[in-house]
């Protein structure tokens, strides 16, 4: 099978040309560099230290909590965007009404996040509401709590649209068959449509969980430095520190780690059910 | 297609309720009198008044819309291509491995692109501001593209082209005719993602800037340390309105015109 | 197809006509013309009428851009591309800009307003002689307090922070040399130790401080002091100004073992192609007027003697906020102390906010 269309035909070298350049030039080159860098010292002399280094305790610590934190915001992400789109491709406008999914996500981030500050303030409307419930108010800023929240709203429409892409051609005829077949809801959900939005939600998984990785300034701005990530760590030695060699040793790790889980999450590809026998 | 019943509409209500609260809540401080974000002294409009007599800022404004805009565009069209090369590539290992460096810049910290970014132009001899900035946005953009076309991509079925070739579609045909409608949706959402990339960084654009060339995210961010004024919060009211006052007028000119905004017709 | 076309050529006209706004907006600006400076400041740092009005005066074009970190300015200025003229870093970064060769020395036959300054704020060690800068702020570092939400409690000490009764209430600044800084003070050394015995000591006391501290922040810390949202804060004395300016209740003290004096300055960047306007610039904002009116904007203390004659007494009287000599002796001023120490000074940081939990 596969597309014959493409297949050793003049066409293909041409359409590839901008996005190899751009391989080339804005992701081969600056990596070329940032592994150059990581060899290096603030002296400038050529060291393996910078790798050694990373084995030291608080860079361990550093990673293992950035996953874990990544991991906790992709899940909620999913959780929450899941229904959301699938609702969505119900709704009469369904496509004006995922627009306004994204418009927020227009409005300067910086922005978004002192309004949070403030609504999550102890006297912001939040703490109002709970008080007059009459939980009384509560401390939410700078707790794991606001720091995930934020960032499941900072990732959400990223999340939402690759699900809701997949959900919205779905046949409504392949739901209707399976309830036929008497099929309970959850049964239809996990046998037939959980696997027709896989890739959809894939792509959401991947772009989430790779930037949270590397989140910064939210760490600061909502969890008051309580959270650190290995990009919060990039930012200092980059910025404050001006120790190029272990930001970039710290970032190759990260490009590390991600390459790791593409493999993972590429074992089971469907890709290669699409394309056929590839080899 | 059955309706939506009622839990579902409160979760959907529910959701958008959260995600434009922090939006009114700028929106609300717009108009206090009081210098800044936390107490309500009384209603003014001094703040809008005050976005118009600032030349410096509009400016930037429109440098912030443009490069938003046209980078989404060019990223798009590149990401297009891309996704189209990673999925007609036969051997796996390669695929994976193209997409890995396609992932890269998502992972990679700003300041990381930004700080290389710097070194490349600077070494290329790229004059920096409008087109450097322009080139980085487009840049960072592309990956986030890529990743909303591949899944549509792979839906597709084989089959579909094949069936096109047979009744005698030129290649160019099939990709205009069959494959960019097909994967439409996937394009849009890139596209619209593509501008929050753009619209939202500050790091790669702060450091790829120069020669006066600023946008609203480094303006932002630059008045952190002496307090963020109220200007931009009305600023922020402003473009606000005008975007869901165009999406609101594209979406009903569209649909009497019969062509929806997004899909192809079942 | 046809749809993503038409939708491709309707943005590329929008830009278009956007560009041509912007132009217009533009008129006979840019680098490109000749008598032009580019200033390279913080946001928010300087007051926007007196850049017109130096335009104004001199017929020099003022093209104005801004930075959120020292060292991100550093960055930009080693990079070159851009021909910064003037730009207002902090002490310590003056002398890795030395350090570097990033700076160009500044010819006092064109700045005659440099007599206004206060001379207690010249020849200090970051730069001897002032050879290439001159301070445009100055300030302290120390503690801002409300003390209507500690019931009347008040501070004179860095060691006031470790009151037990303060639980989950003490905000610091996400700084190295600010946080690590107060450490020693604390102790009783000097803010520029190198000795790893002391800075061991010092990270050792600040994690036993840990049950009192509600979060490590920067800047937002102004917003959360003014709404009651944080009681107690390590803060910069231009960023208490700003609070208790917005809330009466807010109090700002230098503590009594000892503390930072910080200076922001002009200086001209390597990277100048107006020296001229550069030094016409510097000598503009050194006017008595010019200075009073600007530090009345920003808010923050100004070198300048006199422009403090022009400004209002209740402000320049405020021991606070100008300290007097006696209280100023007691503080010290940061000296660079190489990226090494300075790289140990993050470590220390860092251990110390990643044992905060």
């Amino acid at each position: 099978m596969g597309y014959r269309i493409m297949n050793n035909k003049p066409l293909r070298p041409l359409y590839t040309i901008p996005y190899t350049a751009w391989i080339l030039l804005f992701v081969i080159a600056p990596i070329a560099l940032i592994v150059y860098y990581s060899f290096f010292d603030l002296a400038g002399h050529f060291t393996l230290d910078n790798y050694i280094n990373f084995f030291s305790s608080v860079y361990l610590k550093l990673t293992i909590s950035s996953f874990w934190y990544a991991f906790l915001i992709t899940l909620f992400t999913l959780l929450f965007a899941y229904p959301t789109a699938y609702f969505l491709t119900k709704t009469k406008h369904k496509q004006l009404w995922l627009l306004l999914i994204i418009i927020p996500s227009w409005i300067n981030l910086l922005l978004k996040t002192y309004a949070f500050i403030g609504l999550f303030g102890l006297y912001g409307p939040i703490n109002a509401l709970l008080e007059t419930v009459g939980i009384g108010s509560q401390q939410i800023l700078f707790t794991d709590f606001s720091f995930v929240f934020v960032s499941v709203y900072i990732f959400i429409p990223f999340m939402i649209l690759p699900i809701f892409n997949s959900l919205d051609k779905l046949n409504p005829a392949l739901i209707d068959a399976s309830h036929d077949l008497g099929a309970n809801s959850w049964t239809t959900f996990r046998r037939v449509i959980w696997p027709l939005t896989l890739n959809g939600v894939k792509s959401g998984i991947q772009v989430v969980f790779i930037p949270a990785l590397s989140l910064f300034m939210i760490t600061r701005l909502i969890a008051g430095n309580k959270v650190i990530t290995l990009g919060t760590a990039i930012e200092q030695q980059f910025l404050v520190t001006q120790n190029w060699g272990m930001g970039s040793t710290i970032a190759v790790f990260l490009i590390l780690f991600m390459f790791i889980i593409m493999l993972i999450t590429s074992s089971n590809d469907r890709g290669t059910t699409i394309n056929g026998k590839t080899k | 297609m059955e309706k939506l019943s009622k839990l579902p509409k409160i979760y959907l209500v529910v959701v958008f309720i959260i995600l434009y609260a922090p939006i009114f809540y700028l929106i609300f401080y717009s108009f206090n009198s009081g210098g800044n974000m936390s107490n309500f002294e009384s209603f003014t409009l001094e703040h809008y008044a005050a976005v118009f007599e600032d030349t410096r800022l509009i400016v930037i404004l429109i440098n912030t819309i443009v490069v938003a805009l046209l980078s989404a565009l060019i990223s798009t069209a590149i990401g297009v291509l891309g996704a189209l090369s990673i999925v007609f590539m036969r051997n796996k290992a390669m695929r994976n491995a193209v997409l890995s460096l396609n992932n890269i810049l998502i992972v990679s910290p700003d300041v990381i692109i930004g700080a290389s970014f710097l070194i490349l132009f600077t070494m290329i001899g790229v004059k920096l501001g409008f087109a450097s900035v322009l080139i980085s946005h487009i840049a960072f953009s592309i990956p986030i593209v890529v990743i909303m076309v591949l899944p549509k991509l792979q839906e597709m079925s084989p089959t579909l082209i094949d069936a096109a070739l047979d009744l005698g579609a030129s290649k160019r045909d099939v990709l205009t005719r069959v494959i960019i409608p097909f994967i439409k949706p996937g394009i849009l959402a890139g596209f619209f993602l593509a501008l929050t990339y753009s619209l939202d960084d500050f790091a790669v654009t702060f450091f790829v800037t120069g020669n006066g060339f600023s946008t609203l995210s480094v303006e932002i961010y630059s008045m952190a340390r002496a307090g963020i004024t109220l200007t931009i919060n009305a600023l922020s009211g402003l473009i606000f309105l005008v975007t869901v006052i165009l999406v609101l007028g594209y979406y009903t000119i569209s649909r009497k015109t019969k062509a929806p905004l997004s899909g192809v017709k079942k | 197809m046809k749809g993503i076309l038409r939708g491709a050529i309707v943005i590329i006209i929008i830009s278009a006509i956007l560009l041509l706004i912007n132009s217009k907006l533009n008129e006979g600006g840019g680098s490109a013309n000749k008598n032009s400076i580019t200033i390279y400041n913080w946001g928010e740092y300087i007051d926007t009428d007196l850049l017109k009005q130096f335009e104004q005066e001199t017929g020099i074009k003022v093209t104005y851009e801004t930075f959120d970190s020292n060292e991100g300015m550093m960055g930009k200025i080693e990079q070159g591309g851009t021909s910064y003229d003037i730009s207002m870093p902090s002490e310590y970064m003056i002398e890795m800009m030395k350090e570097k060769d990033l700076l160009l020395p500044l010819d006092y036959s064109k700045i005659p307003n440099v007599k206004n300054i206060d001379p207690y704020f010249l020849d200090l060690p970051f730069d001897p002689g002032n050879k290439y800068s001159l301070p445009y702020f100055w300030g302290t570092v120390g503690i801002a307090y409300n003390s209507s939400l500690l019931e009347g409690q008040t501070f004179e000490e860095w060691d006031d922070l470790w009151n037990p009764t303060l639980t989950q209430q003490v905000i610091l600044v996400d700084s190295a040399r600010e946080t690590i800084g107060m450490g020693l003070n604390s102790l009783g050394y000097s803010l520029n130790s190198t000795d790893m015995d002391e800075l061991r000591e010092a990270t050792d006391k600040l994690k036993t401080l840990s049950p009192n501290i509600k979060a490590v922040i920067g800047d937002e810390v102004t917003q959360l002091m003014i709404n009651g949202e944080a009681a107690i804060s390590l803060t910069w004395s231009g960023q208490a100004a700003d609070m208790m300016y917005e809330n009466e209740d807010i109090n700002y003290i230098v503590p009594e073992e000892g503390s930072n004096l910080w200076f922001d300055n002009m200086v001209i960047p390597r990277t100048s192609k107006n020296i001229e306007g550069a030094h016409a610039f510097i000598n503009f904002m050194l006017d008595a007027e010019v200075a009073a009116q600007n530090a009345d904007y920003v808010g923050y203390s100004t070198p300048n003697l006199a422009a403090l004659d022009l400004m209002d007494p209740e402000v320049t009287e405020d021991e606070r906020f100008y300290p007097d000599e006696e209280t100023r002796n007691h503080l010290e001023v940061y000296r660079n102390l190489g990226l090494e120490m300075l790289g140990h000074y993050n470590e220390l940081f860092l251990e110390f906010k990643m044992d905060m939990k």
